[in-house]
């Protein structure tokens, strides 16, 4: 028996290791990018996405993906290899994400993750900019008789996902207001709909972007309203494996490409005609002043493939979030010039 | 003389040479592994520790045996875990063992609808992949179920909702005297079983012994109540507005519905299996036991109770084992549904949080491991219990 013990606990590390040592990639930081490198001979770009989050990254009937993440994903292939439709996605759990972005088997992940400063500095990964900023709020039955957090009482139940920054937050929040609840926390954001449709929580929290997407998945989505409330700060955006300092600008670029363009009123429409713009800012995002792909290896109509084929950041939020009905208001998604906080370096 | 114990003709030499040739081809393996997730961590910036298990947590979780609140740490929310593991095991494994043992003697039923109704189950149950027994149970069977305010009442002490299922809390006054005597009581049947046995055995008497074990239970305990201070009182739920729509219940017990979903489902599931084992291990019993037990006037339960039952348990326990360690191990599936196992709170919740995928994943591995190791001991030892003994 003692023999036998001894040996399992050995195949179980041995296993366990195994799954450890995930692939190559992400060399050092020098001008040489091992992950531009393999993404150019793979020919495409290996994203990670969400399971399907409307308007983010959701993949339609014949497993087109589309949504303002997937745009980020989109940016980069067109910027690398010239077609932006050169994308593998994998669709990864909250559980899952960090773990396929450090292993390998993705090289960005853009799958509304809020940058937070642990995730930043200790599990091996980078946060390279913001591509929505977003906050916790809830969602609760129109007829509850609830019409803001302060109406939440002792014993209340709330339903989440599991694995994310949501739960640390409600956490935060009912022990800030001295409320005890009952969390029930599900891996899958399909079974939170599900239970809290059914009846087993009084209210739902996730980002309200999220609430707003989910809830069109209730069986009636007009019984339910989201609280005026925001109860937590979630800036999203897209993340790469730390240690290549290369890929990790060109996703940054990418994506502050998008934001520039819509500030300087560059779309995908307009981009290729703006060649002899007077403005020398226009001029360099459509690439026909300076250099600037070359610091990162590559040519100089990196910024102009990306605003025509997947446009400017206004283009991909109007077509994704705005006219799908998920948040029509830009709010704090607005550019810093029009009273939002959307603020970019300049790309010079 | 000394170069003798080393060399081939050496018969132990011979034996443990292969031995440690395979140990340590296994052990340099494990280090090849090990060094080179080092390596890949080292160049990704990630560092290795356990640390992060003295940690705040700072997550909650539904629920819980022992005490905690987010402001516990990693470490205690694994225990949390572990816990409501072993708990779902535990109530799966015990009513997979009675429903099965019920299902398996019924196929044998000379009744033919009783008969048809197990045969029926059985086909049933093993043959939908538990993950959607699971669901079915928590998102189908839980639909059905009424709101708090309208929760189906037993006697207005216990409610059951979709919220979960509400019992009175039990408060006890002594509580400690109270589990002496009852761990009293177990001795003292010990001796009251061996004591008949003996009886039995040397002068072919038979003594009541069950009846006595019984009393023994009830009686010894219930005397703490009148002259050991030992006291009783039940704290009951009771309905609690929220808000104008929104109610629950405040005091008792909540049996939370993702607990007995999981629970009916593993249990259900792994019956279908127990049961067969059971029918294999009864008609595995020649049929000359049972005539020879008839012939010596015998009836129909005693039959089944003296002679074929200790029998077909040989036959039986080992691939119940199997079951029992199956249903653990499926008791991970919880997460899908929300209920607060090892799975979730440790390799979900606070991997997430941490980031630490080697450490937790091989902690929660090693657990089961454990937990799996325990049970086919224990099972072992009840296996050997039961083995043919000679006399």
């Amino acid at each position: 028996m003692i023999k036998s013990i001894k040996t399992w606990i050995l195949v179980g590390f041995a296993s366990l290791l195994l799954v450890a040592c995930g692939q190559g990639g992400g060399g050092a930081g020098s001008k040489k990018s091992k992950t531009l490198d393999n993404t150019k001979k793979a020919g495409f770009v290996k994203c990670g996405v969400s399971q399907g989050l409307p308007g983010f990254s959701n993949a339609d009937a014949s497993g087109n993906w589309s949504g303002i993440d997937v745009d980020v994903c989109r940016a980069v292939a067109a910027a690398v290899l010239g077609d932006a439709d050169k994308v593998k996605y994998t669709p990864l759990s909250a559980k899952e994400r960090f773990t396929a972005l450090t292993s390998g088997e993705i090289d960005v992940l853009a799958r509304n993750t809020t940058w937070t400063l642990s995730r930043d500095a200790d599990i091996g990964l980078t946060f390279v900019g913001v591509n929505f900023y977003d906050g916790q709020g809830f969602m609760v039955r129109k007829n509850s008789g609830i019409n803001s957090v302060n109406d939440f009482r002792n014993g209340i139940s709330a339903c989440t996902n599991t694995g994310t920054t949501t739960e640390l937050n409600m956490r935060d929040f009912f022990n800030s207001k001295n409320i005890s609840y009952e969390p029930i926390a599900f891996e899958k954001a399909d079974e939170v709909v599900q239970a809290y449709d059914a009846g087993r929580c009084d209210t739902y929290t996730t980002d309200k972007s999220g609430l707003a997407a989910q809830r069109t998945k209730m069986s009636n989505p007009d019984e339910h309203k989201v609280l005026p409330e925001t109860i937590s700060k979630e800036p999203l955006g897209p993340v790469v494996r730390q240690g290549d300092a290369v890929w990790e600008d060109i996703v940054r670029w990418s994506l502050n490409t998008m934001i520039e363009a819509e500030e300087y009123g560059v779309n995908s429409s307009n981009a290729s005609s703006l060649k002899d713009s007077e403005n020398p800012a226009i001029k360099r995002l459509v690439g026909s002043e300076g250099e600037l792909g070359a610091a990162f290896g590559l040519d100089n109509d990196w910024s102009l493939r990306i605003i025509e084929q997947v446009g400017n950041y206004g283009e991909s939020y109007k077509k994704h979030i705005a006219d799908t009905g998920i948040l029509p208001n830009r709010g704090p998604n607005q550019l810093w010039t029009k009273g939002g906080i959307l603020y970019v370096p300049p790309a010079r | 003389m000394i170069f003798k114990k080393f060399s081939i003709e050496n018969k132990k030499a011979r034996d443990l040479i292969p031995q440690a040739i395979t140990v340590l081809a296994l052990l340099s393996i494990i280090i090849y592994f090990a060094t080179n997730a080092q390596i890949n961590m080292g160049n990704r910036g990630i560092s290795f520790g356990f640390g992060f298990l003295n940690q705040e947590a700072s997550f909650d979780i539904t629920f819980s045996m022992i005490e905690y609140d987010g402001s516990h740490s990693y470490g205690r929310a694994f225990l949390v875990g572990l816990l409501n593991t072993i708990l779902v095991s535990v109530i799966g494994i015990f009513f997979a063992t009675i429903i099965g043992v019920v299902v398996g003697i019924s196929r044998l039923s000379d009744n033919y609808l009783i008969a048809k109704v197990a045969e029926w189950y059985v086909e049933i149950f093993r043959n939908i992949p538990l993950i959607l027994q699971i669901f079915f149970w928590y998102f189908a069977a839980l639909r059905a179920l009424p709101l708090p305010e309208n929760g189906i009442s037993f006697n207005d002490i216990s409610f059951l909702t979709i919220k979960g299922w509400y019992v009175p809390k039990f408060i006890w006054t002594n509580f400690n005297i109270f589990l002496l005597s009852v761990i009293a009581a177990f001795i003292a049947i010990y001796f009251i079983n061996s004591y008949a046995t003996k009886q039995r055995e040397q002068f072919g008497k038979q003594l009541p012994a069950t009846s006595i074990s019984l009393a023994t239970l009830i009686l010894i305990p219930l005397i703490t109540f009148f002259f050991l201070g030992v006291s009783l009182t039940f704290e009951y739920p009771v309905l609690k507005q929220l808000s104008s729509t929104v109610y629950t219940y405040e005091g008792g017990v909540s049996i939370i519905p993702e607990l007995i979903a999981l629970a009916l489902a593993l249990s259900m599931y792994t019956a279908t299996f127990i049961a067969e084992n059971v029918r294999a291990g009864i008609l595995g019993v020649g049929k000359g036991q049972k005539e020879a037990a008839a012939s010596i006037g015998l009836n129909k339960n005693q039959i089944l109770k003296l002679v074929v039952m200790p029998q077909a348990l040989r036959i039986i326990i080992p691939p119940t084992t199997n079951q029992y360690l199956n249903l653990t191990k499926n008791s991970s599936l919880a997460a899908a549904i929300a209920y607060p196992d090892i799975v979730l709170v440790f390799a979900g919740t606070a991997l997430m949080q941490t980031g630490r995928a080697i450490e937790i994943i091989s902690i929660t591995m090693l657990t089961y491991l454990t937990l799996s190791i325990s049970i086919s001991m224990f099972m072992n030892w009840y296996n050997k219990k039961m083995a043919i003994k000679e006399k």
